[in-house]
């Protein structure tokens, strides 16, 4: 019962199965999208929000405010260094649960283990850092009660350095589980051709695993990179408002009611996110990998 | 309302008294010969008020609904949210709480309708502070957005301020008070006693600032005075080069590392200070309390240079009208009543009708509260956590001394957006 493409009628039920999810799309993707990308087009009043006029001027302002760049630069530095240790701990974390675990009950134990910090809620699993490195915190009464210091280390808390121990403690599950998913997948009989043929440990996994995890890996880079960009919250908890993201710079924008130049905003980073993942998409043919 | 006269009367302003008030208006409002079934129609009426965290309290709102027989709700929002309210959605609220500012943006758009005061009974009552600009007897500053500035309206749908009082108010006034730093007196290891230590080297990594644009530069503007690095020809309404100046020291300092934090919510000031990361800050009264209810000494240092002072008004949206209109004009009458100015004067803040604010508090709370006197029992928070011990007194003293001392006030300046502008380039620094 294949519908053949060229009578309409058969092409009936095809639509009504993509109806759903394209009307929740459109509802709550396209049309919201939409909204945002027409209001970055219009006037801003001070304090009383969005004139319907149209004008380029919340684009012109934005590029050409050095504060703009300052702050995609602060984001993308912040994207890129969590990017590099979520993959080095997630591919390892993977690599573990799969390969080392003989015992697939085992591995799915501890699989789960992993999610068991996902129980609490985001803002209790990152403000729980405070008390860990803050100035009278665990480290620093620890580090001075064994005598290592003498004065405690101000860069723990509310530094660049604690805004990556948050992002990395909140993310990284999302680096593990699409690699231990594409992992999972690899028939074990390839390593052993691999080593029978004569390939050392790491030519192993540097010539065999890690291309055929390449989905698992894009995937996880693809979740990393939206969830770091589209922050505000944790950059400025974690710093104590210090350091600024992208998106902070739009809640800072919002404060005022300036709408317009948010959504300008929004739109830039919407396409710089849209064009990282292309590249991602580019890279690695990830719906022909996924049905493979 | 009566007139409470001592300790005795503290609950002078009892729910039948009230209820007698209400009748009173009942009588002598628009529907004439039916009190009762204004009465009845009353009741399912709702009045909501709107406002920000620190004033639009919870409790209030329930004893204002068992004082009044209709019902009060509550919404909070930020300062930003609450001007975007009133312009985009003034339906959904009936009371709006606005900082004095504020007005100075709703007025002129007609978002609000003028309180008329014959329908205020205990407006001469009310503190000369806002209805004359006058405390102490003596003219209060005028530096940034003192409340009678905008006070009065030409007339009743007026969009224009008064200079001298008429029968029309832009709102009836609410809460008030006069911030200055917060410090940890264990930990600051000298007396503290200009803004300008704010910026003290010494407090290197130590200080803080809020990073709440319109209040934040205010409390920078206080310091760099103080300390000298910058000049202002008036403190309340700075000019381009005074802002561009203040945010490139304020950037300055921030690289250099002086500020631990930049704090955005009222309680991230009160962690802070709490766990000893900052020794002093911008800090709000509450938070002060906050502090000293986890049982760590933290004071509100008043500094030679003065206060920075702050108002709440109660404004009247225009969509209200009737009956809507009466409920509203009885919330405003039970809000100077008393009830609401002891509560919120246990969060350090004063009462536009400090009269009846005083009667409703213990004798002992009064003296600390409001007459500077050493307390003679414990002192709790509005929710009961203990904040002084007897022998204490509060910082700054009086009420009369402290409001004395306001130097300027928190305002809308003339160059709002580019001070918004240049923050974002401090915050983003």
């Amino acid at each position: 019962m294949t519908p053949s493409p060229s009578t309409g009628k058969s092409l009936l039920p095809v639509y009504l199965q993509v109806a759903p999810l394209t009307l929740v799309l459109l509802c709550f993707f396209v049309v919201p999208v939409l909204l945002v990308v027409i209001v970055s087009f219009m006037k801003y009043q001070m304090l009383v929000g969005i004139v319907a006029q149209f004008t380029l001027k919340n684009y012109v302002d934005l590029l050409s405010n050095p504060t703009t760049y300052a702050l995609y630069l602060s984001t993308i530095k912040f994207t890129l260094i969590v990017l590099v240790i979520t993959f080095v701990l997630g591919f390892w974390i993977a690599y573990f649960l799969v390969f080392h675990v003989r015992n697939l009950i085992t591995a799915i134990g501890l699989f789960l283990l992993c999610t068991i910090p996902f129980w609490t809620s985001n803002i209790i699993r990152m403000i729980s850092w405070r008390p860990v490195l803050g100035r009278e915190g665990l480290i620093n009464s620890g580090l001075h009660n064994i005598g290592l210091i003498d004065k405690p280390l101000d860069w723990l808390l509310f530094s660049d350095f604690a805004v990556v121990v948050a992002y990395v403690h909140l993310f990284t599950l999302f680096m593990i589980v699409p690699i231990f998913n594409s992992m999972a997948r690899i028939d074990k009989s390839l390593l052993e051709a691999a080593v029978d043929a004569g390939a050392t440990r790491w030519g192993v996994v540097w010539n065999v695993v890690l291309p055929l995890c390449k989905t698992g890996i894009a995937l996880g880079t693809l979740f990393v990179v939206t969830l770091v960009m589209g922050d505000f919250f944790v950059v400025s908890v974690m710093s104590g408002g210090l350091s600024g993201s992208a998106t902070s710079g739009i809640f800072n924008d919002l404060q005022f009611l300036n709408y317009p130049r948010a959504a300008a905003n929004a739109v830039i980073l919407l396409v710089i996110v849209m064009l990282i993942a292309a590249a991602i998409f580019r890279l690695v043919d990830v719906r022909k990998e996924l049905v493979r | 309302m009566k007139k409470a006269s001592g300790p005795l009367t503290k609950r002078a302003i009892s729910r039948r008294s009230l209820l007698k008030g209400g009748a009173a208006v009942a009588a002598s409002t628009a529907v004439t010969g039916f009190p009762m079934v204004w009465a009845q129609a009353l009741k399912d009426i709702t009045i909501n008020h709107t406002g920000m965290s620190y004033s639009t309290i919870a409790d209030i709102a329930k004893q204002a609904s068992k004082d009044l027989g209709f019902k009060v709700e509550m919404t909070v929002v930020d300062h930003p949210g609450l001007t975007n309210r009133m312009v985009n959605d003034p339906k959904s609220i009936d009371v709006a709480d606005m900082e004095i500012w504020q007005n100075k943006l709703m007025v002129p758009q007609g978002a609000t309708q003028a309180v008329e005061i014959s329908k205020i009974k205990n407006w001469g009552d009310l503190t000369p502070l806002f209805t004359e600009g006058k405390f102490a007897g003596k003219e209060v500053s005028r530096q940034g957005d003192s409340p009678f500035e905008f006070m009065y309206r030409e007339a009743k749908d007026g969009k224009t301020f008064a200079k001298a009082p008429t029968a029309f108010a832009s709102f009836c006034p609410g809460v008030y008070n006069a911030d200055t730093l917060g410090i940890r007196p264990d930990l600051v290891g000298r007396p503290i006693t200009s803004w300008a230590d704010l910026l003290a080297p010494e407090f290197k990594g130590k200080a803080a600032i809020q990073n709440i644009p319109t209040i934040g530069i205010m409390d920078a503007i206080m310091a760099m005075e103080a300390a000298g690095i910058v000049k202002y020809g008036d403190k309340g309404n700075p000019t381009k080069e005074e802002l561009d100046k203040t945010i490139s020291e304020l950037i300055k300092l921030k690289k250099a590392g002086h500020f631990r934090a930049l704090w955005n919510t009222f309680d991230e000031s009160v962690n802070l200070m709490a766990a000893g990361e900052v020794v002093i800050q911008s800090m709000w009264s509450p938070a002060v309390t906050a502090v000293q209810g986890q049982g760590i000494k933290c004071a509100y240092q008043p500094l030679k240079e003065g206060y920075r002072g702050w108002g709440n008004g109660l404004g009247l949206l225009s969509h209200l009208e009737g009956l809507k209109l009466d409920a509203a004009y009885e919330y405003l009458n039970w809000y100077n009543s008393g009830w609401v100015g002891g509560f919120i004067a246990k969060q350090g803040y004063y009462s536009s009708n400090p009269k009846t604010a005083m009667a409703n508090l213990t004798e002992n709370e009064r003296g600390f509260f409001y007459e500077g006197k050493a307390a003679t029992a414990d002192i709790t928070s509005p929710t009961g956590a203990k904040t002084n011990s007897a022998g204490d007194k509060r910082d700054g003293g009086s009420y009369e001394e402290r409001f004395s001392k306001v130097g300027v006030w928190n305002n809308l300046m003339d160059e709002a957006e580019f001070l918004f502008a240049k923050w974002n380039e401090f915050s983003a620094a």
